[in-house]
């Protein structure tokens, strides 16, 4: 019993991780409809940045953490001019493709700056193991639950209280409406686009101290993909509940179910949870029922 | 002035009906084929055919497949790597372990790529874009995982099986010659096969689910037959064009070939080449293959003293903005370049 509870915890705080770029993917999908592919590079980028500023410049965190925020406002800026702007009433599959296009692209730059071997990043964040009675947990992963929480926390706020947090609920609610009341819809993206940016970075300095800072980090995004469809396409909550759902299930599977039909079944397992749900109830979670039924 | 279609006149339906009902795209195409069958072989060095001729007419044929499904049936499907694994291995397995002759193997791998689609495409009855797109990717991870599972390989303890020799009555299929005459024979067969089915009524059902599903079953389209139909079609295409890159191109089947890098580049292919065109898939394809080696040749061409990790991250650099800059100027694709380029040849000198 106390190994399936440290199984299942381990479980559910990988599934934070998911989470956290998941996240990222309904900001964005919220505000201007765009599915975007490119949530994963953005978080290798701001970790790729993060680790190369300190470790080849000797850069130290405090600066090199806002830094990329800055870096990531300005990405953010620069996807809006050169890649929304004149792709804006295009198809949702070309918008889709497009941001595979930015998928490669900021992986080639991230490259091109850092070259792609490994690095470590470790911002401080204490990894002593702990123990509740006899099962070991993780301290790294238990505060880094807690800061999920806290940005989750900001998030709402942000969106409930502050000004822009209307001005965006209003365009994920009817982009027309909000244009005719006078919202400008380029500068929304932007901040929308930046606000994923600042999430990448949380989820760069997380991931990457967990795992190490390299290329192949993109891969999370194949493991962000059910998370969000499970959770439903708009809904930040569904986002956090369907990763832990996600991560739990997966790593319930990897040691219950692994042994028998063999290893590595975590490449699959998410989109077996995410696409039999779906059948049941194509809108995920929590999502609204915005796709057609047929 | 030359591409004008007056004076050809259509004296009968048959006439009226044909797949290419002007003369000047009858010699265009049929010029295309011979030049592909009678000189490309012998004025193309070993290394252009086995580099770029082969990996252009197989992924043409994994992008006609695809095309059907997303371009024609507007279903998405990221999961073409992994069915072109499964054509692969499929036929690998009917030439180890039954003695059957190589052209039924080719069709019976294809079958069964074609029934693993329509498993897969069961959820394309209750939901659609990119939720199908994102359940596809479940195909893609799923199949790549159970193909490496040891019986599939016959217990091969690297993983990594050579591909057999091929004998397709009676040739023997070996030089690479010889593989580029099957692949283009295959192509050739495969293409004209997929024009007439987008032309007929199968196609065109398609084409009405596509455009509005809604609609399409209030005139009596039955969706669910229509579309896993598409999805069964598709997928044979690209079972054999998964046969082809293992058995001609790399010699050898390992799953991780297939991997979701091969079903985003199939899919850059369509969307490139166009959606919803036959002729696109071929430029779409020879894209992909020409971009990476002319990206890969720049350099050293214009001397600049880079290293080869440097220019595979340049590389991989240049292919994301050569995507956005193509989506930008041209959202449907070359092929709509192309038809623009025939409407001005049509009124040529004049404006109008």
């Amino acid at each position: 019993m106390a190994f399936f509870i440290e199984v299942l915890v381990g479980g559910l705080l990988a599934g934070i991780m998911y989470s956290l770029v998941a996240l990222g993917f309904v900001l964005i999908f919220k505000a201007s409809g765009v599915f975007n592919f490119a949530q994963a590079a953005m978080v290798l980028f701001a970790a790729m940045f993060i680790a190369g500023m300190y470790g080849d410049w000797g850069v130290p965190f405090w600066i090199a953490i806002p830094a990329t925020i800055v870096l990531m406002i300005g990405v953010a800026w620069g996807i809006e001019r050169v890649v929304l702007r004149p792709l804006v009433n295009q198809e949702p599959i070309i918008m889709f493709m497009s941001t595979i296009g930015i998928f490669f692209a900021l992986i080639g730059i991230a490259e091109i700056f850092w070259g792609s071997r490994s690095r470590t990043l470790d911002v401080g964040i204490p990894s002593d193991p702990i123990f509740v009675g006899d099962m070991l947990f993780q301290m790294y992963d238990l505060i880094t639950a807690g800061i999920v929480a806290v940005l989750v926390v900001l998030l709402v706020i942000f969106s409930q209280k502050t000004r822009m947090g209307r001005v965006l609920r209003a365009v994920a609610d009817d982009h027309q409406a909000a244009q005719s009341v006078g919202i400008k819809l380029n500068t929304v993206w932007v901040v929308v686009w930046s606000i994923s940016g600042v999430v990448a970075v949380v989820a760069g300095i997380v991931w990457g101290g967990a795992l190490g800072v390299q290329p192949v980090m993109v891969d999370v995004a194949f493991k962000a993909l059910p998370v969000l469809l499970l959770g439903g396409l708009t809904s930040i909550p569904g986002a956090i509940i369907a990763g832990l759902i996600i991560g739990a299930g997966e790593a319930l599977a990897e040691v219950y179910l692994g042994p028998i039909i063999g290893g590595g079944i975590d490449n699959w397992f998410a989109y077996i949870i995410a696409m039999a749900f779906m059948v049941w109830r194509p809108e995920g979670l929590f999502g609204e029922k915005i796709i057609e039924r047929i | 002035m030359i591409y004008r279609e007056s004076g050809q006149f259509k004296k009968t339906y048959h006439a009226d009906q044909a797949i290419l009902p002007l003369r000047q795209d009858q010699i265009f195409v049929l010029g295309a084929i011979l030049f592909a069958f009678l000189v490309v072989p012998f004025v193309a060095s070993n290394y252009a055919m086995n580099s770029l001729l082969l990996p252009f007419l197989i992924y043409s044929l994994a992008a006609i497949g695809l095309n059907l499904l997303v371009g024609y049936c507007g279903q998405i499907s990221l999961g073409t790597g992994g069915f072109m694994a499964v054509g692969a291995f499929a036929a690998w397995n009917l030439a180890l372990r039954t003695e059957l002759p190589m052209p039924v193997i080719f069709i019976l791998a294809g079958l069964i790529t074609a029934g693993t689609g329509v498993l897969f495409g069961l959820p394309a009855l209750r939901i659609k874009g990119f939720y199908l797109a994102v359940t596809t990717l479940a195909a893609q991870f799923f199949l790549i995982w159970l193909l490496q599972r040891p019986w599939f390989n016959n217990y091969s303890p690297t993983g990594v099986i050579s591909a057999p020799s091929i004998n397709m009555f009676g040739w023997q299929v070996d030089s690479v010659t010889d593989r580029y005459y099957l692949a283009l024979i295959i192509l050739v067969i495969m293409a004209l096969l997929a024009k007439n089915i987008v032309r007929s009524s199968t196609g065109r059902k398609w084409m009405a689910i596509r455009d509005m599903d809604v609609a399409a079953e209030i005139i009596g389209i039955r969706p669910m037959a229509t579309k896993l139909k598409a999805f069964a079609v598709s997928s044979f295409f690209i079972g054999i064009a998964g046969i082809l890159w293992a058995f001609l191109y790399l010699g050898q089947l390992e799953a991780e070939a297939f991997n979701i890098y091969t079903s985003f580049d199939v899919l850059f292919m369509i969307i490139i080449g166009g959606l919803g065109s036959i002729l696109g898939c071929f430029l779409g394809a020879a894209f992909v293959v020409l971009v990476p080696i002319f990206l890969n040749v720049v350099p050293s061409w214009l001397g600049l003293p880079l290293g080869t990790a440097m220019i595979s991250y340049i590389e991989i650099f240049i292919f994301g903005s050569l995507i956005i800059f193509f989506l930008i100027v041209e959202p449907h694709g070359m092929a709509r370049l192309w038809s623009i380029i025939k409407q001005k040849l049509r009124l040529w000198p004049f404006p109008y």
